[in-house]
């Protein structure tokens, strides 16, 4: 059944700031946020700007703020908002924009290299693989089902609020580096490195970042507090640091 | 005067997603410089869609497999019109490919031994699938990325190329705009390869991203490459159908894998009523029989729902047609009814497809651990692409390399699922590696100023006609709904001569198609230039299909719906004319050497 809804769309002038521009539209059911901007898009506003891919909830390109929630645009349904009011539709704002709906993410691509890489240890059999077990991979493939939509550092007060950028690495990566850490044959250590460059210790658990995860990682209890605790071990434990004396 | 920056490479990879990277990577560490160009963020790129898995003959779940099955697999699949050496050296280097993504990082699912645990899949006698639940692309993807990123490369992140620059008949650079701010850029190369992907932005129903423009295949043939098998397009048979805004996503086979069954609104198996006589000996007699194969019991034989996609396809598309439909108009794809064999089958499902648990669930608000989902064919990929030399990729255009899916000739008339993540490591990686080699090859070449000051004036052409110009966004969907009512599934002459009528109209409309505004992030003017490559492809695809006059894997002729041996002996080729115009040929296969020959027979019974 076809419906008359009202859309505010975050729009950029040219000067650099922006405003909400309302456009009123027909949507059906079934439908979700982004088929309503990419209507909009080809109906009254060929140059709105909106950055998507897959439309499938599985590349994370199309990461916004709707209703002022971090949210995937394909993924929203319109029966998870309230069109009686008008939905509010704006870009991640612990991005610099670049133009409407598009923010420039490239932070993130920098910070990960700054991660040290995979690093196998040597293999287990002679055709030069490795035997792991499924139970000891599964906590890693959570890790890796993130899809990068970068959600988590938008919701992040860290980055958002206190913009730590140079000091921080943001949810995000610290999954990434709970990933490499936590695989069964990776040799890297990356303790000293999340402790003095990737400022851990900034992360007071609040949780912001596990509730917005379309991928419903647990950000916090999985990745965050173990390497937090793999830092505390290796620094602040008293025991090991007495051992460490007498090396 | 169009002012533009440039800049320079040995080796310029056109398109991030598996076979790009994989190029960019076997490039970058042979030590040649290498630049990445990609039109969506890295890492965003249509392989994320993959879910079943790359199929490599390893052998971990059943040691009957090797080289020589999956060789035999893949040209039946692809009904013997398959560029042979590919399909070997696919199958030979497969294996190799997948195990070396472990080494950079890749967690696969894992055998009771600790090995890649191998699933099954349509057309692949054995288990052969190395996988991640449902999300194999991701897990590659986002592999190659992490490790090309080290390997030293530039990438250039939503760039889309609008010309390929010739000198004396070699690829000697690109033409490429910033679609953030839209500005011009060369990119000079020594040798450049084409990872472009698909064309399914053609149809109005289909699986692909926004990316799926056909920019490789068509940038190829403006330059005067050769392409070959368009007529060849995947309808993969198992497409989301409700609710209307998702049409077209995807379902994984693995779903029938895992003894997914599709029935019709009669609650039948229609698969069962309708096996080709080449694929009886090896599929189940019953229903008891699939579901034991499904489990890994291997006495057992494949059941019907995992024949090859472009059947599998025209049953749902007949049933459907008979008015034996779902109420959305496709077909029930049931996984839900395995509680009847499994304790827990609930928690069982979404373990093993995650994904498609959250697919649905979000999308269409069904759980399908508890109903069937409804199915219908979505265009999903295509066969045909750039013609290249089967063991170094170039094409026919010198310094012209490509991979993946705008490439062509492994897949022959029909893709098994799992062979395309094989195919972007394997032949990905080949790319890489002899554009490397013919960088060091040959020098620097001349850049014409000239044609890059003209690639650049065409490109704002849509600018200069401004708002009384044509609406892009129409342009292209008015396409896609020809394409998909007169060259889909079921072809005949009359519609397709049609289908090349309204593309005459098409190609007129989109020389007048306008856009106003800043250029920057200008998603109008994005898809005013998507459409020429997406107009010279359909045409492409028109015409091939209708000189392809017999029914063959992913082409099927109502008014010629029988295989005719004589096809089977040659390929069907478009290129540019001199005079512009599109020009078809037909070329021979190149002929099997015996011992092939022996191995197809061998696994005949």
């Amino acid at each position: 059944m076809a419906k008359s809804a009202t859309f505010k769309l975050w729009r950029t002038h040219p000067e650099g700031d922006g405003t909400f521009q309302t456009f009123h539209t027909e949507v059906t059911d079934g439908m979700v946020v982004l088929d309503v901007v990419h209507k909009i898009q080809a109906e009254q506003a060929p140059d709105l700007a909106v950055r998507w891919n897959c439309k499938a909830g599985k590349c994370g390109s199309c990461s916004a703020e709707i209703n002022g929630k971090p949210r995937l645009m394909c993924m929203t349904r319109l029966s998870q908002v309230n069109l009686l009011e008008p939905v509010t539709v704006e870009p991640m704002r612990a991005f610099p924009p670049v133009k409407d709906l598009v923010t420039d993410v490239s932070w993130n691509f920098r910070v990960k290299k700054a991660i040290t890489k995979f690093k196998p240890r040597a293999a287990d059999a002679k055709d030069g693989t490795w035997r792991m077990q499924q139970r000891d991979v599964d906590r890693v493939q959570e890790f890796r089902k993130c899809i990068e939509c970068f959600l988590c550092q938008d919701v992040c007060h860290v980055l958002r609020d206190h913009h730590k950028h140079e000091e921080f690495i943001g949810p995000r990566f610290f999954v990434y580096a709970a990933n490499l850490e936590m695989n069964p044959i990776d040799a890297g250590d990356r303790v000293p490195e999340l402790k003095e460059q990737h400022g851990i210790g900034y992360c007071n658990i609040t949780k912001c970042c596990t509730k917005v995860c379309p991928e419903h990682i647990h950000i916090t209890d999985n990745a965050i507090i173990p390497l937090k605790e793999r830092v505390v071990d290796r620094y602040f434990d008293p025991i090991t640091k007495l051992l460490r004396i007498f090396q | 005067m169009a002012t533009y920056d440039t800049f320079t490479y040995d080796v310029l990879i056109v398109g991030a997603g598996g076979a790009g990277l994989r190029a960019a990577i076997e490039a970058a560490t042979s030590g040649v410089s290498v630049g990445l160009i990609c039109k969506s963020l890295l890492g965003k790129a249509h392989t994320v869609m993959a879910e079943g898995g790359m199929a490599a003959a390893m052998a971990h779940n059943d040691d009957r497999d090797s080289w020589r099955v999956h060789f035999a697999d893949t040209m039946r699949g692809g009904q013997y019109v398959n560029n042979w050496r590919m399909a070997e050296l696919h199958a030979k280097e497969a294996p190799d490919r997948v195990r070396e993504l472990e080494a950079w990082g890749a967690v696969f699912d894992r055998t009771p031994d600790g090995r890649i645990n191998q699933r099954n899949f349509g057309g692949h006698r054995y288990p052969r699938l190395a996988h991640v639940g449902d999300r194999t692309g991701l897990e590659l993807i986002r592999t190659l990325q992490d490790h090309a990123v080290y390997t030293g490369m530039t990438v250039h992140m939503e760039h889309t190329v609008v010309d390929l620059i010739l000198d004396g008949g070699r690829a000697v650079g690109v033409v490429a705009y910033d679609r953030e701010r839209g500005r011009f850029h060369l990119f000079a190369a020594k040798a450049i390869v084409l990872a472009t992907g698909g064309i399914g932005r053609a149809y109005r129903i289909t699986s692909n991203s926004w990316e799926g423009t056909g920019d490789g295949h068509a940038l190829a043939y403006r330059a005067g490459a050769e392409l070959i098998d368009m007529e060849f397009i995947q309808f993969h048979p198992t497409g989301m159908v409700w609710p209307p805004s998702v049409r077209g996503i995807l379902v994984t086979e693995g779903v029938r894998g895992e003894g997914g069954v599709l029935k019709n609104s009669e609650g039948r198996r229609f698969m069962f009523d309708d096996i080709p006589d080449n694929y009886k000996p090896q599929t189940a007699s019953d229903p008891e029989e699939g579901w034991r194969y499904t489990q890994g019991d291997k006495s057992a034989r494949r059941p019907p729902e995992l024949l090859t996609r472009d059947h599998v396809a025209r049953c749902i598309n007949r049933e459907v047609k008979a008015g034996r439909g779902s109420p959305h108009g496709g077909v029930f794809l049931d996984i839900a009814w395995i509680k009847e064999k499994i304790k827990d089958s609930e928690a069982h499902i979404r373990r093993k497809l995650p994904s498609m648990y959250h697919q649905f669930k979000e999308l269409a608000d069904l759980d399908i651990t508890k109903e069937p989902m409804e199915v219908g064919p979505t265009t999903h990929y295509v066969m045909g692409g750039i013609r290249v030399d089967a063991d170094t990729q170039m094409s026919t255009i010198p310094g012209l390399f490509a991979a993946g899916e705008c490439a062509s000739g492994i897949n022959g008339a029909n893709r098994l699922g799992g062979n395309s993540l094989s195919d972007l490591i394997v032949f990905g990686k080949r790319a890489g590696e002899f554009a490397a080699k013919y960088a060091k090859e040959n020098g620097a070449a001349r850049i014409d100023d000239g044609a890059v000051t003209r690639a650049i004036q065409e490109a704002l052409a849509p600018f200069d006609r401004g708002a009384t110009g044509e609406n892009p966004y129409k342009v292209q969907s008015d396409l896609q709904d020809t394409m998909q009512a007169l060259v889909g599934i079921v072809r005949t002459e009359r519609e397709m001569q049609e289908a090349l009528t309204r593309i005459r109209g098409f190609k007129e409309r989109a020389s007048r198609v306008g856009v106003t505004g800043r250029r920057d992030y200008h998603s109008g003017w994005h898809t005013a230039l998507d459409l020429r490559n997406l107009l010279d492809v359909s045409e492409a695809v028109a015409r091939s299909a209708i000189d392809r006059k017999e029914s063959r894997g992913g082409h099927f002729r109502e008014d010629y719906p029988d295989k005719v041996a004589e096809f089977a002996t040659f390929n069907i080729m478009v290129k540019k004319g001199s005079a512009g115009a599109m020009q078809l040929a037909r070329v021979p296969l190149p002929p099997i050497p015996d011992h092939l020959k022996d191995v197809i027979e061998e696994q005949k019974s």
